[in-house]
């Protein structure tokens, strides 16, 4: 099937969604995603920052879509024509939402695990304006732990619901949801049940805020003074592939790898994320790549290049 | 003219004798001599549209629905009703439960379905029971349950309570709801008519939608057609409240002027004595506001008739929508920006919370308005109401946001200068 997409054109095969598409071309300036995750069976469509125009809806349907369209959640037809960064309509409109997500967010970023690798911060990075006319009251909830190994700060969640969806497909019995309804829902567990499951932990990675966090990490570092080393492990229940981010020769935490747009292909057991804290159970492969953008890339020597060898 | 409310004010039409013995289920009887298809072509050119809000031509709806899939296939009747404004449904189905059965009856045989099922707002108990009985005495007369009639066709109905919320209306909400999940509104496409209920082939319809098939079974498309103006056919009920002499449920035919409506004594019966008509909101909570002079003709100067095309004249800069059909009419003593504020409260507390513009942009919405109405607002807040309902408008899952959005935008459009009167008499500012 032939896409255009910003004036680019490419063939996909049927079934892809205008965001894969998109991201095809370049993973930079595709839509941004905050709650679509392609390891996540059902997520997408809640967060609308991937919204895009179709000029033209396919080859025999020239006519634009009446509204914007989520391109987590739209396949693509042949012939289809949209706009992504080249329409002024969508910029608005993305614009518009960051600012939303942002209203009842508190902006604690000085004192947030996540910093330095928030898709919330790179968002309003890329996509949002300077202010907000916002003069009202924030929403407050009180910080919680669920479960022995996460803290929730649930101030700081956009609802994205990737959790949710891992612990439908990762755990086997869910036990933690959004409670309650509108601008006042929260995830919440069941009477307050631990979340303790051996994969509850990958609900950390897919956070793209810092609402999860580890509480074997929390405070010990920012990330960007951590080095994360791509290592593994013979591990029974998972891959055993995972990042783990040293200071010294101290393992500060164990993730998940992501890919380069920021999504984790093979998700890891709670047994190497919270219990292989010590250098020797794990065999380094090398630096993780960093997109030289971020802030971890910041004393972070990939391929190692001599005076000689250039 | 009455087609739906013929018979609603004999004694006993509740029951199955009554309602029988003045002509009801004879479309059920006629209906067997039809093949199914005949009714939907019927349906078709009758022209009715559906009742619930959208107004979406029926007879297209049936059609998209996916005979080939080899899954079950299902009828829901959503009688969620829910919006601030609109007491038809409710008002129909505590008269005449049995139309109602009649009609999912004669919709189910043509569309092929077997299975149907009734969403009522939960808070209308005494409905759920009235429903039941009457489902019940439906069976007990053969004509429902298994080989209706002694014919071929089988067909059971559930009667399910809602549990209160709004977007349960929606019509994926709804299912979803059915189903025994949250209410969330889905992702569309899929649309029901293809994966609905449990994945299945689906048809969503309003009480009042289904409650005329049965007429138009028994009379024929075109006779139905010939009633309304247009593409507006048919007949329509509207709930009429606020400052009139007489509120109440009233069946019209598509095509009444407005101004008759308002004050004729067949229908309104005029503003309480000593008012004067300040401001119509003509289809339920969700739809614009219009100011006298806009309600009652259109801004070319047109007598404003009660159709779908003619209450939309002028777009959204100058028209409205027939919406659900919920009538509320506001008098001069009445406080435009305090209704704006109890609307935005509703929605607010309504929004499901599932996508972000809707989510966080109500609450926001309803913030700024409360300060406004309670003396802490601001110049700019009026220009910051109409930037909010833009950045949550058309950019939403569901059509909550604009529901939301539209009533706001509307108010500071054509009465700018009332909310300019509260900011300047502010006290203090935030
Ligand atoms: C927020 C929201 C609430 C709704 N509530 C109702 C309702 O209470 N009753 C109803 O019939 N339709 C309601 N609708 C419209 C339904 O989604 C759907 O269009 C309708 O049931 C289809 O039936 P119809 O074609 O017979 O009108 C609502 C829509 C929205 C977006
Ligand atoms: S806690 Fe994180 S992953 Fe879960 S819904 Fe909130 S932002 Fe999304
Ligand atoms: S528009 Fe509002 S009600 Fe509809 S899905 Fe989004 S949050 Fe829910
Ligand atoms: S990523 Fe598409 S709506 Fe969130």
């Amino acid at each position: 099937m032939k896409v255009t997409i910003d004036g680019i054109e490419l063939d996909v095969p049927s079934g892809t969604t205008i965001l894969e598409a998109a991201r095809q071309i370049d993973t930079k300036s595709a839509p941004p995603a905050m709650c679509y995750y392609s390891t996540l069976k059902d997520s997408g469509g809640k967060c609308r920052t991937c919204l895009v125009k179709i000029t033209q809806s396919s080859a025999q349907n020239t006519r634009p879509s009446m509204r914007l369209v989520p391109a987590c959640r739209t396949l693509v037809e042949d012939g289809m024509v949209v706009q992504n960064n080249l329409s002024e309509e969508v910029l608005e409109a993305r614009k518009g939402i960051v600012e939303l997500l942002l209203i009842n967010h508190p902006l604690d970023c000085p004192i947030c695990d996540q910093a330095g690798e928030c898709d919330l911060q790179n968002l309003a990075f890329e996509h949002g304006a300077s202010g907000t006319d916002y003069k009202e009251e924030r929403r407050r909830f009180p910080v919680q732990d669920i479960g022995p190994d996460i803290k929730l700060h649930m101030n700081r969640c956009i609802l994205c619901f990737r959790c949710v969806y891992v612990a439908d497909q990762l755990t086997p019995h869910r036990c933690h949801g959004v409670l309650n309804r509108g601008d006042a829902s929260e995830i919440g567990t069941y009477i307050a049940k631990a979340v303790d499951s051996d994969f509850s932990g990958n609900m950390i990675d897919v956070c793209p805020v810092g609402a999860l966090t580890d509480k074997t990490f929390r405070f010990k570092s920012r990330v960007w003074f951590a080095r994360p080393m791509n290592a593994h492990r013979e591990c029974t229940a998972c891959c055993g592939k995972t990042v783990v981010w040293l200071k010294g020769d101290e393992v500060l935490r164990v993730t998940a790898r992501k890919d380069d747009v920021g999504e984790v292909k093979d998700f890891i057991c709670n047994g190497c994320r919270f219990q292989h804290k010590k250098l020797e159970d794990w065999v380094i492969e090398g630096p993780m790549h960093v997109d030289r953008h971020s802030v971890i890339s910041q004393n972070h020597y990939e391929q190692l290049q001599g005076p000689q060898d250039a | 003219m009455q087609i739906l409310l013929e018979n609603s004010s004999v004694a006993g039409i509740d029951q199955f004798d009554v309602y029988r013995q003045h002509g009801g289920y004879a479309s059920v009887e006629k209906m067997l001599t039809m093949a199914p298809n005949d009714i939907v072509e019927a349906v078709k050119k009758s022209g009715l549209r559906g009742r619930g809000g959208a107004g979406f031509s029926t007879g297209m709806k049936w059609s998209f629905l996916d005979q080939k899939s080899g899954k079950p296939k299902y009828l829901v009747c959503n009688a969620d009703e829910g919006e601030p404004g609109t007491f038809k449904d409710r008002y129909f189905m505590e008269r005449l439960p049995h139309r109602l059965i009649e009609g999912l009856i004669v919709s189910s045989y043509a569309l092929g379905v077997n299975t149907a099922y009734i969403y009522v707002r939960g808070e209308l108990s005494w409905i759920i029971t009235q429903l039941e009985d009457a489902i019940a005495e439906a069976k007990s007369h053969g004509f429902l349950g298994s080989k209706i009639l002694g014919s071929e066709f089988s067909l059971e109905i559930y009667v399910h309570p809602g549990a209160g919320a709004y977007i349960c209306g929606e019509e994926s909400a709804l299912l979803e709801s059915l189903e025994g999940k949250r209410g969330y509104p889905r992702i569309k496409p899929p649309f029901p008519a293809i994966a609905g209920l449990y994945g299945c082939p689906t048809v969503v319809n309003n009480v009042e939608t289904l409650a005329a098939v049965p007429w138009i079974v028994m009379h024929g498309g075109e006779a139905y057609a010939a009633i309304g103006i247009g593409k507006s056919t048919g007949t329509k009920l509207i709930s009429a409240c606020g400052n009139i002499r007489k509120p109440g449920v009233y069946e019209i035919a598509l095509g009444l002027p407005v101004e008759e409506f308002i004050y004729s004594d067949s229908y309104c019966g005029g503003l309480l004595e000593g008012r004067t008509l300040k401001a119509l909101i003509a289809g339920g909570s969700s739809v614009p506001i219009l100011p006298a002079h806009l309600a009652t003709t259109t801004a070319a100067g047109e007598p404003r008739l009660m159709t779908y095309e003619s209450l939309f004249e002028g777009g959204f800069e100058s028209g409205t929508m027939l919406g659900s059909g919920g009538f509320i009419v506001l008098d001069d003593k009445a406080c435009i920006v305090r209704n704006t504020w109890n609307f935005a409260r509703f929605y607010h507390h309504e929004s499901c919370g599932q996508c972000s513009p809707c989510r966080e942009g109500t609450g926001w919405l309803e913030k700024v308005l409360e300060r406004i109405e309670h003396g802490h607002g601001r110049t700019e807040d009026i220009d910051l109401l109409v930037e909010i309902a833009k950045k949550i408008e058309g950019k939403t899952i569901c059509a909550f946001g604009d529901a939301a959005a539209w009533p706001i935008a509307s108010a500071i459009r054509h009465f700018r200068d009332e909310f300019i009167e509260h900011v300047s008499l502010a006290k203090d500012h935030v």
